[in-house]
């Protein structure tokens, strides 16, 4: 059940951990000293060149490292606007600069803005369920909605408005 | 027009020139160094305009240009780095030094310049260059690559082999006798390895003296200690630049990130001067009488270093197309060996000396990032990867 990660420094600019799937794909995470990472999966004819590489920010990569873990806290969550066509369930991030920050749930108007319902409060490694309007969000919050494609894209631009 | 003005007007014209050039250089993705220095080419004495009055705002400039080319470098890497490089890539260091300073030693023998000639030149083709080939590969978009580190730690190898290499160059360009000579290159590998040991141990407490918060405090304090260090160490001879780079390797953690985000500004200023500098002092006219050996030195020697990379690359596990990357990424030189060619101006050496290494950069610096880009052709990936 190992599985092999190598780690590579580099020297001035950080270090890259590579992860060699069952199948002997290669993806690497390149780690700079100043926090970015870049994600890359190597190429399949020329083993030591990247195919692809994306970069993300440190609040990206714990997203990311979220959805891929086995663990997966929310992942019963994502199923309930499964079934239901028209319907789509969101991990929606609080933006760092949002101006509901250390405001009410309720003072976004979410549901009467646009339809859409805040089903779970995801807040660090725990989950609040069926949060009430009185809930205060915090900074690194991540809303699970469910609702219409329209209506999450709406919620998406509410909660971006920056603060002052 | 009065002395000041005119200082001040010939100053500010090239810093404007050197802006302009920098934008156009990175347009069409080249190194700006190359037309710094042949910009520089034109402001020498007999040149087309030459310089009047600012030529010791531009000698100190570079001078300082080389203290902070070193001082950032060194703030790049902990000392941890340097030993963990020099433990696991000693051997393939070794290969470097001697697969490409021995060609430069050749050839400044054949060129009639003596010991101090043939020495100089070693190093001046030895060292390949830090600052061009990281800023290429990150362009190429080939960080995360699996030849990378391997091409870094060549670079690392180089740039703490030179911390020994250019106290005894110093030694020797200003004519000590051979006890002095001795003598200097002792106090130099002494005080090397001292601050090495010291740091790698006492890092954390040294850093203590600055403060992060204070920004201003922090520039003026680093670069001062730099500047300090670079004095002294002139004072014995171990070079100005070799001083700066141990500062560089003794501060660590949060201060030496924070003093490399804020001195970047000062470092690219002072050493875009030096590149322009040492284009004024190497006269045009001699370029055309070294041009063809500037150029089969620069054939060589790529052909060495690319079969360092090679092999380098080869030694780690890299397949075929990646030792070629390798190998070609490692072929420009730049800063270091302009910072070397300059003792030779101090070592008062044949006046055809600087245009030869001046050339023989510019053909590498050029000619580098062109061949390196070369891997990413579909004619290189089909012969390359079909065949291996």
């Amino acid at each position: 059940m190992g599985v092999r990660v190598e780690r590579t420094d580099i020297a001035g600019i950080g270090f890259r951990d590579d992860v060699i799937t069952k199948d002997g794909a290669r993806i690497g995470v390149l780690t700079y000293r100043d926090g970015g990472r870049e994600v890359a999966i190597f190429s399949k004819e020329d083993p030591d060149a990247i195919a692809a590489t994306i970069a993300v920010t440190a609040a990206e990569a714990g997203v990311l490292a979220e959805l891929l873990s086995p663990a997966k806290t929310l992942d019963y969550l994502s199923e309930i606007g499964g079934g239901v066509s028209g319907l789509f369930t969101e991990q929606l991030s609080l933006p760092a600069d949002s101006k509901y920050i250390d405001h009410e749930l309720g003072s976004t108007k979410a549901r009467t803005k646009t339809g859409v319902s805040i089903v779970a409060i995801a807040r660090g490694s725990e989950i609040l369920p069926s949060p009430t309007p009185e809930e205060v969000l915090l900074a690194d919050d991540i809303l699970v909605a469910v609702g219409t494609r329209k209506g999450l894209d709406a919620l998406v631009a509410i909660l971006s408005d920056p603060r002052g | 027009m009065s002395h000041e003005a005119l200082t001040f007007v010939e100053i500010g014209a090239v810093l404007l020139a050197l802006s302009l050039l920098s934008r156009f250089a990175v347009r069409i993705r080249q190194s700006a160094i190359s037309f710094y220095m042949t910009f520089g080419l034109l402001l020498g004495s007999g040149s087309l305009i030459p310089l009047a009055e600012s030529w010791e705002f531009f000698k100190l400039g570079s001078e300082l240009g080389v203290i902070f080319l070193l001082l950032l470098m060194g703030l790049e890497y902990s000392p941890k780095e340097l030993m963990s490089s020099l433990a696991s890539n000693r051997k393939i260091g070794l290969m470097d030094a001697v697969f490409n300073a021995i060609p430069g030693a050749i050839a400044g023998w054949l060129m009639g310049w003596g010991l101090v000639g043939s020495l100089i030149l070693a190093g001046v083709t030895w060292v390949s260059s830090s600052g061009v080939i990281v800023k290429m590969l990150s362009d190429l978009g080939r960080m995360s690559n699996r030849e990378t580190p391997t091409i870094i730690s060549v670079l690392v190898l180089e740039d703490l082999a030179m911390a020994f290499y250019l106290p005894v160059l110093s030694a020797i360009a200003v004519g000590a006798s051979l006890i002095e000579g001795a003598y200097a290159v002792a106090i130099a590998i002494a005080l090397v390895v001292s601050v090495l040991v010291i740091t790698y141990f006492f890092g954390t407490k040294i850093a203590r003296i600055f403060s992060v918060s204070n920004l201003e405090s922090l520039i003026v304090g680093v670069a001062g200690l730099a500047i300090l260090v670079a004095g002294i160490a002139t004072e014995v001879n171990v070079s100005s630049a070799v001083g700066a780079f141990l500062v560089g390797i003794g501060l660590s953690g949060k201060v030496a990130a924070q003093a490399a985000k804020s001195l970047t500004p000062l470092r690219d200023f002072f050493a875009a001067i030096f590149f322009v500098y040492f284009g004024i002092q190497t006269n045009p006219a001699d370029i055309p009488n070294v041009f063809f050996p500037a150029l089969a030195l620069a054939v060589v020697t790529m052909g060495t270093k690319f079969f360092t990379g090679y092999l380098a690359a080869k030694n780690a596990g890299i397949a075929m197309p990646g030792r070629w990357r390798t190998g070609l990424a490692l072929t420009p030189r730049g800063e270091f060996s302009i910072i070397i060619a300059s003792l030779a101006i101090s070592a008062g050496l044949d006046a055809s000396f600087v245009p030869l290494a001046a050339t023989y950069m510019l053909m590498t610096i050029i000619a580098g990032p062109l061949l390196a880009k070369f891997t990413d052709t579909a004619w290189f990936k089909a012969r390359i990867i079909a065949r291996s």
